[in-house]
């Protein structure tokens, strides 16, 4: 039943990858890469990895999709011309992904444990969250602030090259006002009696 | 029959090879690239779970989720090069990014 769940599971997950590298439309592509990560979870939650399959969700699609989608729409871009000539691609990505998969399988055909064994989502403790909390406090809580730095450089990083180089703060220019002679300021002009100038 | 480790491993090599593919693919289209790159590291999240709930070590569900935040703030910053590169140059042609060719 499980395996069942999971070749369907596993064929939504490829057809959406790639109908994420073939979709014409990149607003598509985000939405075929949503599947994917939707599907992926689900995935994760038939062998037990829930907490990490709620992470996806949240952090995948509820922010990296999403920030894809707001990118994607505010560009205004012409995707034909960018999708031109992209027929002429093909066979040399072929070829390397041939190639690559191929060496996947020379390498793990045969030695991968293809027995089946029970699976323990949650070793030392009751839940899968729990069992993730317990050695992430603790053993990796300097990888975890590591992590915490990471996205605060990301966001500092993100805003600096975003920000618009507008001053909002009106300065002094010295350079500007020791340069004005009387001419650029002052101007006289002969007003004749009873008109204006 | 249950599911094995050897079916998530075949699971996530066909997904981090399309991802491959679609960065030879889509040479053109920084976006989708970017995209392709997540495809990636989401096939080496499922690797890293199911190493972790297979042999029964709870590590790898934690790497996962430092592999989750690097792909988070690489799209972030990504995306922001590629909003800068797109107000200064008007359109997002990465063919030719070569202002840096000395």
């Amino acid at each position: 039943m499980d395996l069942i769940a999971f070749y369907i599971l596993a064929a939504v997950i490829v057809f959406a990858a790639l109908g994420v590298i073939t979709a014409r439309n990149p607003v598509h592509s985000v939405l075929w890469l949503i599947l994917a990560f939707f599907t992926s979870a689900a995935t994760l939650v038939l062998i037990g990895a829930e907490f990490i399959a709620m992470l996806l969700v949240v952090v995948y699609v509820g922010a990296v999709a999403v920030l894809f989608l707001f990118v994607v729409m505010m560009l205004d871009v012409d995707f034909v011309e960018l999708k031109q000539g992209t027929l002429s691609y093909w066979p040399l990505a072929l070829m390397a992904g041939f190639a690559f998969f191929g060496e996947i399988a020379l390498v793990t055909l045969g030695r991968a444990d293809a027995r089946a064994r029970d699976f323990d989502p949650s070793p030392g403790a009751e839940t899968n969250a729990e069992a993730i909390g317990q050695v992430m406090y603790t053993d990796y809580l300097l990888l975890f602030q590591l992590a915490g730095i990471v996205l605060l450089l990301a966001m500092i990083g993100a805003i600096v090259l975003t920000l618009r180089g507008k001053t909002q703060a009106r300065r002094q220019s010295v350079a500007r006002q020791t340069a004005r002679r009387r001419a650029d300021a002052v101007e006289l002009k002969d007003v004749e009696p009873g008109q204006g100038i | 029959m249950a599911i094995t480790l050897s079916h998530f491993l075949a699971l996530s090599a066909a997904l981090f090879t399309i991802g491959v593919v679609g960065i030879f693919v889509n040479r053109k289209n920084i976006i989708v690239i970017l995209m392709a790159i997540e495809l990636i590291l989401l096939s080496v999240n499922i690797n890293l779970v199911a190493f972790s709930v297979f042999t029964g070590t709870i590590t790898g569900q934690v790497f996962a989720m430092l592999v989750l935040t690097v792909a988070a703030a690489e799209a972030a910053v990504g995306l922001a090069i590629l909003v800068v590169y797109f107000r200064n140059r008007g359109d997002i042609a990465v063919e030719d990014v070569n202002l840096m060719k000395g």
